[in-house]
């Protein structure tokens, strides 16, 4: 297994120096910075959104869930919808990014923990519960958002459909050194809860009896979950368009293949690592070899949505 | 000692356990028997915190259930749930290995290692010890549960039904390692039983319970008559009695 994560990790390295260096015209001067600040946003996302499916897929017990059916994404969606609506297409423009920032991190954030106050009350409270809101509610908040954009004049209406999707070619420094901020000590804490999470994995009353209580280490994830989740989208825009992201089940999925082990010790990593080999080569692919402008992540949900069907096949007959 | 004082528990306002005072020694196999729905599991789950204790009090040896830690109880008591199933796809080996968790916390030392082998070794599941949990029969995945339950080398096992869907060779096997966990090893164990035959078998005590509320105690072959399975099983089977111990003719 150790093998295998320093032959992802080498990969990584080779997909990052060939985004760095391949087609570099012009001055180094100005060209570096500016690749450098892209491919730190994608490893930045890649690792964050990676890490956050894998933590709730171990709490939610299924390999099929990301944490974007909580409804994440809905909401950062008409976040964006209502400041264009009332502030205007200038207005929000001008509006400070890191405001937006926080504002959107805060949000999603309270968004996660007002689900988890559900999971909480009642005795019979359970993750799937939790899950479920969370659906109904991003259904609730994406028919809000098609509401609004059915108001708001065509032009605006764009400006909203053109940051509604993940894209890693305007990211500010500025933001970026934030979004740092706030992922790097919850990636540090998650890489903590290692141990801890391969026990809660063996199902509630068998974690329970190995001394460590589901509820407290449900919580905790799901707390990291909100924080990463919150704040990938925030500083590049959502991983998915609709339904649900396809990103982190793609990623997974590829993880449990690459590094077959249930130990989060290996999990965390490689899935780490394949997030951002999938972000840096696909980028590369897209933006360099076939000079796209489509965002990434229209190939990602495309490719995902076939992959999610796959699985529930295989999981159909298993 | 487990020590169980004034245990009452609701479930959507209907009660399901009524004042339940009970107190269980070290040593030896304890087995609840009682009808389907008599709360037998609600009671092993209370004492495994696996649901909250609301009225009453329980300990265990020293710790008081709902005000030690989760890890300390951990130490002293494993259980092993009525549903054993596990999403996750591991080893047996790695499924052995997490009994040693509440000793280690996550970082096994040499010492960890040797006492996983031992179970391994003493369940016999050393041949299979590399296979996936769902690639080994019903019986061998329950004893790969005790084995675990063993490893964590607690003085007290709790187990539900760990018979269910296990041929005659399966459930006789596991009843015997049990057996040999208290004898050997000095374990109290409490056991939720359905087969009142083996429960006659292989425990010390036995504990009916009907309607959540404690029907009789006692040494098995007091407690199991034809009042019981009348008054408490509501059937009319009868007991015939073979060397002393007593068989229920279904
Ligand atoms: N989650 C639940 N909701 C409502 N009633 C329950 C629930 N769990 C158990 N019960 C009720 O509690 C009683 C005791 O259940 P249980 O402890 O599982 O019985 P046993 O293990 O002896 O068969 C039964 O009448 C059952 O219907
Ligand atoms: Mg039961």
């Amino acid at each position: 297994m150790a093998k295998r994560l320093i032959l992802l990790s080498a990969l990584l390295l080779v997909a990052c120096a060939i985004y760095i260096g391949l087609g570099a015209e012009g001055a180094w001067r100005f060209l570096l910075p500016y690749r450098a600040t892209k491919l730190a946003s994608m490893l930045l996302v890649g690792i964050g959104l990676s890490v956050a499916t894998v933590l709730f897929q171990t709490i939610t017990a299924n390999r099929i869930l990301t944490p974007s059916v909580m409804g994440f994404d809905a909401l950062y969606v008409m976040v964006l919808t209502v400041l264009v609506h009332v502030l205007g297409g200038v207005g929000y423009a001008s509006l400070p990014a890191a405001l937006l920032f926080a504002m959107n991190v805060a949000g999603m954030t309270v968004l996660g923990m007002l689900l988890f106050g559900l999971l909480q009350k009642g005795a019979r409270g359970d993750i799937m519960r939790l899950v479920l809101t969370g659906l109904i509610l991003g259904i609730l908040l994406r028919s809000v958002t098609e509401f609004l954009q059915r108001m708001i004049d065509p032009a605006e209406f764009q400006m909203v459909q053109s940051v509604s999707f993940a894209r890693f070619t305007q990211v500010e420094p500025s933001l970026l050194a934030l979004s740092a901020l706030v992922t790097l000590p919850a990636l540090a804490l998650a890489w903590g809860m290692r141990n801890r999470l391969d026990v809660l994995g063996l199902g509630d009353a068998t974690a329970t009896g190995l001394g460590e209580n589901p509820k407290s280490g449900q919580a905790q994830a799901l707390v990291l979950i909100c924080i990463l989740v919150a704040a990938s989208t925030a500083l590049v825009g959502p991983m998915s368009g609709g339904g649900g992201s396809f990103f982190g089940l793609i990623v997974t999925a590829l993880a449990h293949v690459i590094t077959p082990s249930e130990r989060h010790r290996i999990l965390l990593p490689s899935a780490a690592l394949t997030g951002c080999i999938i972000l840096v080569g696909g980028q590369t692919v897209m933006e360099r070899l076939l000079d796209l402008t489509t965002p990434l992540t229209v190939v990602i949900e495309l490719i995902g949505g076939i992959l999610f069907l796959v699985l529930l096949v295989k999981r159909k007959r298993a | 000692m487990i020590r169980l004082s004034g245990v009452s528990h609701f479930i959507g306002g209907a009660q399901i356990l009524h004042d339940i005072s009970l107190d269980l020694p070290k040593g030896g196999i304890t087995a609840l028997i009682g009808p389907n729905g008599a709360g037998k599991s609600t009671l092993l789950s209370l004492i495994a915190r696996l649901t909250p204790l609301k009225q009453g009090e329980i300990t265990v040896d020293t710790l008081k259930i709902g005000g030690c830690s989760d890890r300390d109880l951990a130490r002293v008591l494993a259980i092993m749930a009525q549903s054993t199933h596990v999403s996750a796809r591991l080893r047996v080996r790695e499924l052995v290995g997490f009994g040693r968790y509440p000793w280690h916390r996550g970082r096994p030392g040499p010492a960890d290692h040797a006492l996983i082998e031992a179970a391994l070794e003493r369940f016999g599941l050393l041949p299979i010890a590399d296979r996936f949990l769902d690639e080994i029969s019903g019986g061998q995945r329950q004893r790969a549960f005790v084995a675990m339950a063993f490893a964590q080398d607690t003085d007290y096992l709790l187990l539900d039904e760990p018979l269910n869907n296990l041929d005659i060779a399966g459930a006789r096997g596991l009843m015997r390692l049990l057996r040999d966990m208290a004898d050997r090893d000095d374990k109290t164990i409490l056991i939720v039983l359905h087969d009142i035959n083996y429960a006659a078998a292989f425990a010390d005590r036995i504990v009916a319970l009907k309607n959540g509320r404690i029907a009789a105690t006692g040494a098995p072959d007091q407690v199991i008559s034809d009042t019981l399975l009348r008054d408490v099983f509501d059937t009319d089977a009868k007991i015939s009695r073979i060397d002393g111990r007593p068989f229920v003719m279904v």
